[in-house]
């Protein structure tokens, strides 16, 4: 490897990166190839033959689907409504604010997604069991709004740090008071960042199988009916093509988020 | 005709720092004003009070006879000019101009007029449906300025307008503020470091220091007459003379301050006008400046500056020359600082 | 038009609310910070404790029920042989992942720090977090897929007669199993994939960090191209690899799904955990099993951050 000249690549570090950033694609291609598979017992390899009936069977002959489908949709709104709400709060009041305890609570707003799944999901059952609480919607809601708070909050709180302190004065200087000003300017500011944390919040929540599969009890969302397809397999394109329509629900959001914010960083500023 | 700014012993401290310390001052109605210090030294804090962006922790404000601390800055018929400008980005011109008629309710067409007259009073004319972010430095200036004066206010407070822009663009922009305000009339109150622009515009001027009021006067009374070496110093540049120095030469035995203009070289043996003090000395460092040249000259201990057109005088470092000065233009100080 | 100075605004609830925001920010950021703070620590926290609590109870084997009485039986338990191999299973796992995490993730992240620009640059990110983002239960069962007996893996092998290659590695003791989604190696490669993600990005922020003029002067007191490597490269992006590796080695340890679905059915932590706390109720074990983890990474993170490896999340 020659680091004189730094522009020309290495054919063999080439192959390598290309090759690594090939496997991490390649799986989520053939499932959308299996989706079209007329083998329905088994994984063969190549497929015997392609259709695409298996997603008119996924749409009109599995009931089993719809129930699910719709708890997830239900969750991830409710739970992406209340992130939206207190991850803003949070977002606001510590991004300017200096306070005793500050640092220790902005870790606390970390904590949900930087412990695995498994520990929230086996506390908030712990939780459940020592005060009595019963398996219903809202079991889920309270495990899934926790890490979608924080979602929200880390775009808040980026663009909340990138607002200057000055547009609030000059709100008020011309003469707008503190909820004026907030529809006004702070408001326009930070909207494209809350659609981004909104979008994130939602993608997460629909996808989010290990902390529901430990609050949800005998209910199923989307997730939970593809891991009990994947151990006891009924027809397993028709995963496949639920599989699929995972994958544009929850790729979709995250891309626009991820353009929104990344748009945010020319909105021109007002200084020099 | 209560004055349009009054502060009576106003004091604000931030934790254990005293930012402006028992200030008593009136502003007239009218008047150009400057607040001129170093950083730190309490002027914009000052500024804030007026605004209401802060608010004293003691003693009392009068906005034209009326209370003001305790009343919230959009309470206030005054308006602010920031250092950043702070132009709404996501609003075009127009909007960020007509922002303040729109919030007290003044319907679309009429505030759209208004906020037009506004930008065609800076020259700005034309501009409303650009963006913030297409404008030029001098141009957002001229926007905040207008966004500012279109709601009518009766005082204007400006925070260090000037200091993103280059020279040219500065001194212009000095001209056309001072014309803007005769035009207009009412009380514009600016915040500046920059001593020379405080001199060039304003009617009267406050110097600041350490939170404290040092001299409140007009330009040239600051100028030719400080009261304290820290005035004279801070206001351009002056030899600040002891006791003891200005008995040996004819002036009370105070600390006095000399300007370095008012000082000529000449020769060891030039005669001495009735009225003039003088000084022996040898030439320490003579310093280039372009349009003048300074000589530091040492006149028995005490180090003297004295300034000279360039081709006003042609000694060399190290010769023995003499300094001749008008008795009037030593100013006794009153104090230190 | 006579207008007096201090205006008096549209007195209304919101102006009033407003004033005394004003004169009180303190108060301001107190009611902000409230719901959001109130939420998080009863539900998160609070069940956390929830969480210790129980790991402190214990199963009542004849009743099926839980004694709520403070007790050490449950830890006690975890020390029996069969749990304590279910806990190295998973630690040896974690730390192989963690390795081969490590080592595929350098030539990309390098690559991407070094000689990516501009566009590219922004391809590789989107690239390298598009799978990051993308269902993970869908990336799971797509590995199932390509690992199953009848599955591409197994045809390529024998496209290109390497048939007996895989049979052999599947022959092998212990990590072999009748196909590669049901045995260890299986799951092994899906852990890798999983956390590939994980692993590039911090080593690439770290990566990117090294100025470029440390290359030239190792360069030009002597070093050759592998010693500048090894005494400068690696050194710098290893609190990189490090951050990486808590990720890789934390999401390890508590995952249950993976090996769930691609495993030759050996319990792993999370599976036991999941498996506890479901039939047979035992949350007080499956408390204790938690907590085993989370002790092991509170260790890891504190070596961690002496190796300098949060400067560069």
């Amino acid at each position: 490897m020659s680091f004189k000249a730094k522009r020309k690549r290495p054919a063999g570090l080439s192959l390598a990166a290309v090759g690594g950033l090939l496997y991490l694609h390649i799986p989520l291609a053939l499932i959308v190839l299996y989706a079209f598979t007329t083998e329905d017992k088994s994984f063969q390899f190549p497929p015997p033959g392609y259709t695409a009936k298996w997603f008119s069977v996924a749409w009109f002959d599995r009931p089993d689907i719809w129930p699910p489908l719709y708890l997830s949709l239900k969750v991830a709104a409710i739970a992406t409504f209340i992130a939206l709400i207190l991850g803003t709060l949070a977002g606001a009041a510590l991004s300017r604010a200096r306070f005793f305890g500050r640092e220790t609570i902005s870790l606390l707003f970390v904590l949900p997604i930087a412990l695995p799944g498994i520990i929230t999901g086996i506390s908030l059952r712990s939780a459940f069991d020592i005060m009595g609480i019963d398996f219903s919607i809202w079991t889920i809601v309270l495990g899934h709004a926790t890490f979608c708070i924080v979602v929200v909050y880390n775009n808040a709180i980026a663009r909340f740090r990138r607002l200057s302190g000055n547009l609030i004065e000059a709100s008020m200087d011309l003469g707008a008071n503190g909820f004026q000003t907030f529809r006004h300017v702070i408001l326009p500011q930070i909207g494209t960042a809350l659609l981004a944390g909104g979008m994130l919040a939602f993608a997460l929540s629909f996808d989010e199988v290990i902390v529901t599969t430990f609050t949800a009890g005998q209910q199923s969302t989307l997730p939970i009916w593809m891991l009990s397809e994947l151990i006891r397999p009924r027809q397993r394109p028709v995963t496949n093509v639920v599989a699929v329509f995972v994958i544009i629900v929850t790729l979709l959001p995250i891309l626009i988020a991820y353009y929104l914010t990344r748009e945010g960083e020319h909105i021109g500023g007002a200084s020099k | 005709m209560p004055p349009a700014v009054r502060f009576v012993n106003v004091s604000r401290r931030f934790g254990s720092v005293v930012a402006v310390d028992r200030v008593t001052l009136d502003i007239g109605e009218g008047e150009f004003f400057a607040m001129l210090g170093p950083s730190g030294s309490g002027k914009t804090t000052c500024l804030r009070l007026v605004a209401g962006f802060e608010q004293p922790d003691e003693g009392h404000i009068e906005i034209f006879g009326e209370t003001a601390e305790g009343v919230p800055p959009y309470k206030r018929n005054v308006n602010t000019v920031f250092q950043d400008y702070a132009l709404f980005p996501h609003m075009t011109v127009g909007e960020n101009v007509a922002y303040g008629l729109m919030i007290k309710g003044m319907p679309r067409a009429e505030r759209e007029a208004k906020a037009k007259d506004a930008l065609a009073m800076v020259k700005l004319a034309g501009f409303e449906s650009r963006r913030p972010a297409q404008l030029s430095g001098g141009q957002r200036q001229r926007v905040a300025l207008a966004r500012a004066l279109v709601n009518g206010p009766k005082v204007l407070l400006l925070d260090e307008p000037l200091g993103a822009l280059d020279l040219k663009l500065r001194e212009q922009m000095q001209e056309e503020l001072k014309a803007l305000q005769k035009k207009i009339g009412i009380t514009f109150i600016f915040v500046t470091h920059d001593q020379g622009e405080a001199l060039s515009m304003a009617d009267r001027v406050a110097i600041f220091n350490e939170g404290k009021i040092v001299q409140v006067g007009s330009p040239s009374d600051i100028y030719e007459k400080p009261k304290s070496r820290f005035v004279a110093d801070f206001v351009g540049s002056s030899n600040v003379l002891s006791p003891q120095f200005c008995a040996k030469h004819g002036a009370p035995a105070c600390w006095t301050s000399l300007r370095p203009e008012k000082i000529r070289i000449f020769s060891p043996n030039e005669t001495v006008p009735p009225d003039h003090a003088h000084s022996d000395g040898t030439i320490k460092m003579i310093s280039y400046q372009g349009a003048v040249t300074r000589f530091n000259v040492d006149c028995g201990g005490m180090r003297i500056t004295a300034e000279m057109p360039a081709d006003g005088a042609n000694f060399k470092e190290g010769e023995t020359v003499r300094l001749i000065w008008p008795k009037a233009a030593m100013v006794t100080m009153e104090g230190e600082s | 038009m006579n207008q007096a100075v201090l205006i008096e605004a549209r007195e209304g609830v919101l102006g009033r609310i407003s004033d005394a925001f004003l004169a009180r920010p303190k108060l301001l950021t107190l009611l902000l910070l409230l719901p959001p703070l109130l939420w998080i620590g009863v539900v998160y926290i609070g069940s956390l404790f929830a969480l210790l609590l129980q790991s402190f109870y214990s199963l009542d084997d004849y009743s099926g029920l839980i004694i709520h009485e403070f007790t050490l039986a449950t830890y006690l338990e975890l020390l029996q042989e069969a749990n304590l191999q279910i806990i190295l299973r998973t630690v040896i796992m974690a730390a192989l992942v963690t390795l081969a995490c490590a080592v595929i993730a350098f030539p990309i992240a390098y690559y991407a720090a070094r000689y990516a620009r501009g566009w590219m640059k922004a391809l590789f990110y989107l690239a390298v977090m598009m799978p990051l983002w993308s269902s993970y239960l869908v990336k799971i069962y797509a590995w199932k897929l390509i690992l199953a007996k009848e599955g591409i893996v197994t045809w390529f092998a024998s496209a290109l007669n390497l048939s007996w290659l895989l049979n052999g590695i599947l022959s092998i003791p212990v990590i072999g199993g009748p196909s590669l989604s049901f045995s260890y190696i299986g799951t092994f490669l899906v852990f890798v994939y999983v956390w590939l993600p994980y692993m590039i990005l911090p080593t690439q922020a770290a990566l990117e960090r090294v100025p470029v003029n440390f290359l030239e002067a190792s360069a030009d007191l002597g070093a050759t191209p592998r010693q500048t490597f090894w005494t400068v490269i690696f050194p710098l992006a290893l609190p990189g690899i490090i951050a990486g590796s808590i990720f890789t080695f934390s999401l390890t340890l508590g995952d249950y799904i993976v090996p769930t679905i691609v495993g030759n059915s050996r319990l792993f932590i999370g599976m036991a955990v999941y498996t506890l706390q479901g039939t047979s109720g035992n949350i007080p074990l499956a408390a204790a099993f938690t907590v085993v983890p989370m002790a092991i990474m509170g260790v890891y993170l504190w070596m961690a951050k002496r190796m300098g490896a949060f400067d560069v999340l």
